[in-house]
């Protein structure tokens, strides 16, 4: 437990990650405070699934450190790091097709050996209505919305302090992914939960962003509040031209 | 929409056509392969025996077997399609199969022994009951590794092995007979040998079955599946060449039969027999290695039911669906998958270590990658992690060679060289093409979730994406 108030959740300090020999982080520093929405934006290939995911664990970051509640996290094992509070939900959501709903999300509570199990499913029946009509529906029958809810939910269901979403509105129609992200606002609102999100659609994540990074070629080139780069003409001319949903 | 349908309008040039296209293969295909046969004369000549009416009658039932299936897809093409409800009906025998087959299993020997005589039942309680048993056993074991967590074993065989060699070797040891001879009693060994060693070969397969995982820990799909074949031929062709250890081709002899808890099955006074009162039959033991078998089959069934239940079944399934989201849940991949290949192979041991005990004599013969391939063929032609679907498949397959041994009659109509049992290859090539044009999800591919709130309902898998990777 962290014992320094103002010390951030997540912190990732000069971060290089390889893939063999090429290099897809050249040092990243990156601050996610608690009851932060943090939301980086960035175009294909720029790093930001390969930062997720060495967050996670796998790939390791050969150079830097991850601290997570005061607690070096960079070379811990995957599951090991799902078991101190993060949950991920990852990019194309895999979610468990041929089990059910119910199974899934079962899934997604067994970190804690399913103790909060009857508590969790109805918060979050609660909070997505559609999943809770489709309780014993396999996964797989899901529509793509309803997949992503599910991602979202079975991460939730772990009982997370920091909930990672990559790319939770990848493939979805504009008003499912406007659904997506009123539920990602909810939930920090009411839960007060931890929230970094990578996105691509860019103009929605940083609406939704308290604090927002930009990252290019697996450096960050720019941050500051969510407002502040909707309105940066960089950000602009890179990320939001042709309109939005 | 429109209830109009005409009568099937039928193309008989078209059929008529292809199917005189499919008799023209046949023709090519079979003109050497069945239309001659090498013979030798008297003098050790090699001379060509023509077999015209074997292969006329094959390349005509090809033509009409075409021509009724053209007929066929016209008339069902011209009707209106309606879905069969065939998800309620697999899920009835999935749900009533299993208590029903095990009454039937339970009272099987009896019936037989009542209805054909001992002399007629040893036959179809051993070839018909404990064989098919086995392969019951060994497809539940590697529906585990397979059907649930989604590691394609190659190689399931070499689990077989180490089961039968480590009951054989026990069993047989000099060693171990004298040192128990002398610690609890003389004939102790050869009473009991069985009932120790079988957990004992149980433990050395899931162990073996560990250190197959290691290696493959990392390894997916095609990968895996080469690397655990190559597991099992090394298993093998060490047991062939370390002569001094395994005896080589020669194989193992004199294995101890099991006993009746204790009580030899011989004709002696302290024989089984005698003991009961009966009058001594071999089909004693014979009806004992059939309950013995079944039990340990429901055990395995049992086990893998209840463990599909428990968080960590639920996890190998989770695993076959998604590595990459049971790793950001939390599961500890490693060692889900070193349970997989633990729990398959400690079956595959119990089973290779009855084997042992039931044939009385092994060698590596018994273990070739083709067991392996059968063992794989039933678990996928029954469908994928369905229990009553590796039954139904081992009836057919097992038992289906089994049946082709008693069609005699056949003779008749094609001389009396004409032995149905070499065709089992063919008729087992014929059954898996079949199987994957009608049900390539396997006979059962409903999967029933483990877990439901009011009341069961499943979606057939048809309906449902494969899950990636």
């Amino acid at each position: 437990m962290s014992t320094d108030m103002t010390a951030p959740l997540l912190s990732v300090r000069g971060v290089k990650t390889y893939y063999g020999n090429i290099i897809a982080l050249k040092g990243v520093d990156i601050d996610v405070n608690q009851g932060e929405i943090v939301t980086m934006i960035g175009a294909n290939g720029a790093g930001k699934s390969t930062l997720m995911m060495t967050i996670f664990g796998k790939p390791q970051a050969r150079e830097g450190t991850i601290t997570y509640d005061g607690r070096d996290i960079t070379k811990m094992p995957t599951h090991e790091i799902a078991h101190l509070g993060i949950a991920q939900s990852p990019e194309g959501r895999r979610v468990f097709p041929r089990m059910s709903v119910f199974e899934n999300l079962q899934m997604g509570a067994s970190v804690n050996n399913l103790a909060y199990f009857s508590e969790d499913l109805e918060k979050v029946c609660a909070i997505f209505p559609r999943l809770k009509e489709r309780l014993q529906q396999r996964a797989g029958t899901l529509s793509g919305g309803e997949q992503q809810m599910l991602a979202i939910a079975r991460a939730l269901m772990s009982r997370p302090r920091l909930l990672l979403l990559d790319e939770p509105s990848l493939g979805l129609a504009p008003i499912v992914v406007r659904q997506i992200f009123d539920v990602i606002r909810e939930v920090n609102k009411k839960e007060g939960m931890t929230v970094f999100l990578v996105e691509q659609n860019a103009y929605h994540a940083l609406k939704l962003a308290d604090r927002a990074y930009v990252m290019v070629n697996g450096l960050i080139t720019m941050s500051g509040t969510g407002k502040q780069l909707l309105a940066d003409p960089q950000v602009k001319a890179a990320y939001l031209e042709g309109g939005h949903h | 929409m429109s209830e109009m349908r005409a009568t099937p309008v039928v193309n008989w040039t078209a059929i008529f056509k292809d199917a005189l296209i499919a008799a023209l293969i046949a023709v090519g295909l079979f003109a050497l392969l069945i239309g001659l046969k090498t013979d030798q004369t008297l003098n050790n000549q090699m001379v060509l025996v023509p077999r015209p009416g074997l292969f006329g009658t094959i390349v005509a039932l090809v033509f009409f077997g075409r021509l009724f299936l053209g007929y066929l897809n016209a008339v069902r093409s011209s009707e209106v399609k309606k879905k069969k409800p065939s998800s309620a009906l697999m899920i009835k025998v999935e749900k009533y199969g299993l208590p029903v087959l095990i009454g039937f299993l339970v009272v099987y020997p009896l019936v037989v022994l009542g209805t054909v005589g001992p002399q007629g039942a040893l036959k179809w309680i051993d070839n018909f009951g404990v064989q098919i048993l086995i392969y019951i056993m060994l497809g539940w074991g590697l529906n585990i590794v397979v059907g649930l967590a989604g590691l394609l074993d190659l190689g399931y065989v070499a689990f077989y092995a180490v089961g039968a060699y480590s009951y054989a070797l026990f069993a047989t040891s000099e060693p171990i007979k004298e040192f128990m001879a002398q610690l609890i009693g003389e004939g102790f060994w050869q009473a009991w040998a069985f009932w120790i060693c079988l957990p004992v070969a149980g433990i050395l397969a899931a162990f073996w079955g560990v250190l197959l995982g290691f290696p493959v820990l990392r390894l997916r799909g095609d990968y895996l599946a080469i690397v655990t074949l190559a597991f099992g031929e090394i298993i093998r062709l060490v047991l062939i060449n370390w002569v001094e250890f395994s005896n080589g081709y020669a194989g193992i002899s004199s294995i101890p039969r099991p006993s009746f808890f204790g009580v030899p099955f011989n004709a002696t006074e302290n024989g089984f027999a005698a003991k009961f009162g009966i009058e001594f039959s071999p089909i004693h033991r014979t009806i004992f290695l059939f309950y013995v078998i079944l039990a340990l089959a429901l055990l395995t069934a049992a086990v893998s039911m209840r463990l599909r239940r428990l968080p960590v079944g639920r996890a190998w399934e989770a695993l076959r669906e998604d590595e990459i989201a049971c790793r950001s849940l939390g599961i500890n991949t490693v060692n889900t998958k070193l349970t997989a290949f633990a729990i398959g192979a400690m079956f595959g041991g119990f089973a290779g270590a009855f084997f042992a005990a039931r044939q009385g004599f092994i060698s590596p013969e018994s273990f070739v990658f083709l067991e392996s391939a059968q063992i794989l063929a039933i678990v996928v032609l029954g469908g994928m992690g369905s229990l009553v679907g590796v039954v139904i498949a081992s009836v057919l397959l097992v038992g289906g060679v089994e049946i082709l041994r008693e069609l005699d009659f056949l003779k008749m109509y094609f001389g009396d060289n004409f032995d149905p049992a070499q065709y089992r290859m063919l008729i087992f090539g014929i059954c898996m093409v079949l199987m994957m044009l009608w049900k390539p999800r396997g006979l059962i591919s409903t999967r029933e979730p483990s877990v439901f709130l009011k009341e069961k309902k499943a979606v057939s898998s048809d309906l449902v994406k494969e899950g990636h990777g």
